[in-house]
């Protein structure tokens, strides 16, 4: 684990990684991976170091896998989930910040429903922070847990290297911040990414923004893709007016095994996760091992939080 | 010689009298008596202003003074005071304070304040519609009486087609101007920036600039049908100014303002979440900005206003979504607005027009000019001396300036009120 690649207090966002960093971490991440297969499944690399996961919205996985991930470096791991309703009652981030910046942490894990939380966190806070997912901005860690993800499934798509790939990101992708994280990182190593869905759900110019190739039917969207990704899609997106109904989303965008046909031979299926069987996806893609990699994404996404943590504060970690 | 000044060797600039050169001014009593080769009284104090522009006192149509109600963002005195460090004499007061300035009682408490405390003249908007709720309209009548220069719901668009209508008929018998804010709430929705490649980058919700345009669009159709006297406040998009140019070729009692934070920067300046680039209408792109510049040139933007909007730092220090709209400006008007001078957009007398003349006029105020028997409003600058704007050097009460660490030129030496020093950056 080379040192001289990384020598950064946070990770904010995918937009500030080059490619020599992101491989930076996807090594790292596939070293510790054999930690998590251990009988005792422990390291001492940051002991003594303090991490607090600080959750201003509820989530299971992320907040479960940074913990463990922490857990398994010997971190003291503190969980403070903070409803944002009671943002709105009381106390600011600033305030809470201040509060957290008085215990002197070492890492601070945030997710936030406001995009740009943690910019303002890196502003006001000491340790170094990890962006757990900022409103519809970015999050990091899963597009660097897809990334490991793709990288081990390269043989089997038979590709050398990201340069030749395409990526086929599917759904709501104007209000993902794993289809943002994702896209950038991709581009970054070279990747074709693609983002497929309704038009009202894509980033505003997002060929510009992202340096994707934006698709409105699944099909043209999925031909000769190597990789498809779903997106989770939010209930609440129909009481808005983005789309009319679920029956009508599933019949046009919806990722079903006929219309995986059009993809590359071996194209394997990803999502970021909480899956909505029959809205985004339908189960028989999520449920076939053949193209599924869904379980695969979590098993790496507590291998690339314990690399990232590693990177930012641990013992020759590279800071 | 008390009361009597005599102001010597400035470059004179006075757009409404078509005069740039070399001029003495002579002040007696508060009142420009002379200009050009002055006979001044035996004994009369004299001000050497070799190497500096003397001009109008520069007038800002578009200004928040908070008070009253929100004394902990700025104060009528606090305002005033930034005023006159920008060599801004008379500001127009925004009337979305608290309570809100929709009856007479509010106009004369701002007034006497203003007489009281205030460093420059004060002239109040009064509101459209009573609590700015777009349901009933005031009593501009009786408003106008008690000193309102004209009405705005600003700070949120009159939205609704019928009450617009009825605002810009029962205006027009006052022949009062409606100062609009521009934007179709629906579309803009909860967008907290402008929408582009920008804002799609920062995952922040955006307003697309046909929430300007839509908005302006319908209003020239209601000015066309009443003839009502309409002027589009801090006008951000190209699509707005193109609307306005042809409402104006066609004869309609039609204008707008700029701010200079619209035609100096783009949505760039929200990369890193600052939310001091935060206000509505957002900072736009670089087209946008261009087509600002270009409707200035052509003479479609007759006026340069800030949208001073001063707020708290806890209104600022929080995420960006939930962080107030607004800026400081009056500081930073003059020094913004000549880059357009340097850059070849306007000529020197067409900039100071814009900020002088140009909305004295829409108001209906005797001011902005230096035709002798006006009050002696004045501001002394230094066309080139260089400065880096500070947030802390500011001199109002609050600092949530966009322009922080701006490098600019023109500086203003000294500011007359009435004939009377309200600043001087010499002392």
């Amino acid at each position: 684990m080379g040192t001289h690649l990384w020598n950064r207090k946070h990770l904010l966002g995918m937009a500030d990684l080059s490619r020599e960093e992101i491989h930076a971490i996807l090594d790292a991440a596939a070293s510790l991976r054999e930690v998590n297969r251990r009988d005792i499944k422990k390291v001492p690399t940051l002991r003594g170091k303090t991490v607090i996961n600080l959750f201003y919205e509820n989530s299971t996985r992320t907040r479960t896998s940074f913990e463990l991930a922490g857990k398994r470096m010997s971190a003291d791991v503190i969980n403070m989930s903070v409803a944002s309703s009671s943002v709105k009652k009381g106390e600011t981030l600033y305030d809470t910040l201040a509060t957290l910046q008085a215990m002197n942490p070492d890492l601070v894990v945030i997710r936030h429903p406001e995009s740009g939380a943690q910019e303002f966190l890196a502003r006001h806070l000491d340790a170094s922070l990890v962006n757990a997912g900022d409103g519809r901005h970015e999050h990091p860690t899963q597009a660097l847990l897809d990334l490991l993800t793709i990288h081990d499934n390269l043989p089997l798509l038979e590709q050398a290297d990201f340069s030749g790939l395409i990526v086929a990101v599917c759904g709501d992708s104007l209000h993902s911040r794993v289809a943002r994280s994702v896209a950038l990182g991709l581009r970054t190593l070279g990747a074709e990414v693609r983002f497929v869905g309704p038009p009202g759900l894509l980033p505003p110019r997002a060929e510009e923004a992202f340096g994707v190739r934006v698709f409105h039917h699944l099909e043209q969207g999925l031909e000769g893709a190597h990789v498809v990704m779903a997106l989770r899609l939010q209930l609440e997106r129909m009481s808005v007016g983005f789309i009319p109904s679920v029956r009508e989303y599933f019949a046009f965008w919806g990722l079903t095994k006929a219309r995986l046909a059009v993809a590359a031979p071996n194209a394997i299926v990803m999502h970021p996760g909480p899956i909505n069987r029959g809205v985004e996806i339908a189960s028989e893609v999520a449920d076939d091992g053949e193209r599924s990699v869904i379980l695969d994404q979590v098993a790496n996404g507590l291998a690339v939080r314990m690399a990232v943590m590693y990177r930012l504060c641990g013992v020759g970690g590279g800071r | 010689m008390s009361g009597f000044l005599w102001i010597r060797g400035a470059r004179v600039v006075d757009p409404a009298n078509g005069l740039d050169a070399t001029a003495d001014l002579l002040v007696g009593d508060g009142v420009i008596r002379q200009v050009g080769r002055c006979d001044a009284p035996l004994g009369c104090p004299v001000l050497d202003a070799d190497g500096l522009v003397l001009a109008p006192g520069l007038v800002d149509m578009h200004v928040h003074l908070r008070e009253p109600g929100f004394e902990y963002k700025e104060t009528i005195a606090g305002g005033t005071r930034a005023a006159a460090a920008g060599g801004v004499t008379t500001v127009a007061a925004m009337p979305n304070t608290r309570p809100v300035n929709d009856d007479p009682s509010v106009t004369g408490y701002i007034l006497q304040k203003a007489r009281s405390e205030g460093w420059v003249n004060v002239v109040p908007i009064g509101a459209v519609t009573r609590g700015l709720a777009g349901q009933e309209l005031t009593e501009m009548g009786l408003q106008i009486r008690a000193g309102c220069v004209a009405f705005s719901d600003d700070g949120r668009p009159v939205a609704d087609s019928g009450m617009m209508r009825r605002a810009l008929e029962y205006a027009s018998a006052f022949g009062t101007l409606i100062i609009q804010h521009a934007e179709d709430p629906a579309l803009a929705g909860h967008g907290c920036m402008h929408e582009g490649v920008i804002s799609s980058r920062l995952g922040l919700p955006g307003m697309p600039s046909e929430a300007e345009s839509i908005m302006v669009d319908r209003d020239l159709r209601l000015v066309a049908l009443t003839r009502g006297r309409y002027h589009v406040a801090h006008i951000s998009t190209g699509q707005a100014v193109e609307a306005v140019g042809r409402a104006r070729a066609m004869g309609l009692p039609v204008s707008c303002e700029v701010a200079p934070h619209h035609f100096a920067l783009t949505d760039e300046a929200v990369l890193g979440y600052d939310t001091d680039a935060k206000m509505s209408p957002p900072l736009r792109g670089p087209e946008e900005r261009n087509a600002l510049l270009e409707g200035l040139a052509r003479g479609i933007i007759t006026v340069i206003a800030t949208d001073h909007a001063p707020h708290d730092p806890d209104s600022k220090r929080v995420e960006f979504c939930q962080a107030s709209n607004g800026v400081v400006g009056l500081e930073t008007l003059l020094p913004v607005s000549l880059e357009l001078v340097r850059d070849g957009v306007l000529g020197l007398s067409a900039c100071l027009a814009a900020m002088t003349v140009a909305p004295a006029r829409l108001l209906g105020l005797n001011r902005g000019t230096l035709t002798p028997g006006m009050p002696a409003d004045l501001v002394l600058f230094d066309l080139d001396a260089p400065w880096v704007v500070d947030a802390a050097r500011l001199h109002g009460t609050s600092r949530n300036t966009c322009f922080h660490g701006r490098r600019v030129r023109g500086r203003v030496r000294k500011t007359f009120v009435a004939g009377r020093i309200v600043h001087d950056d010499d002392a």
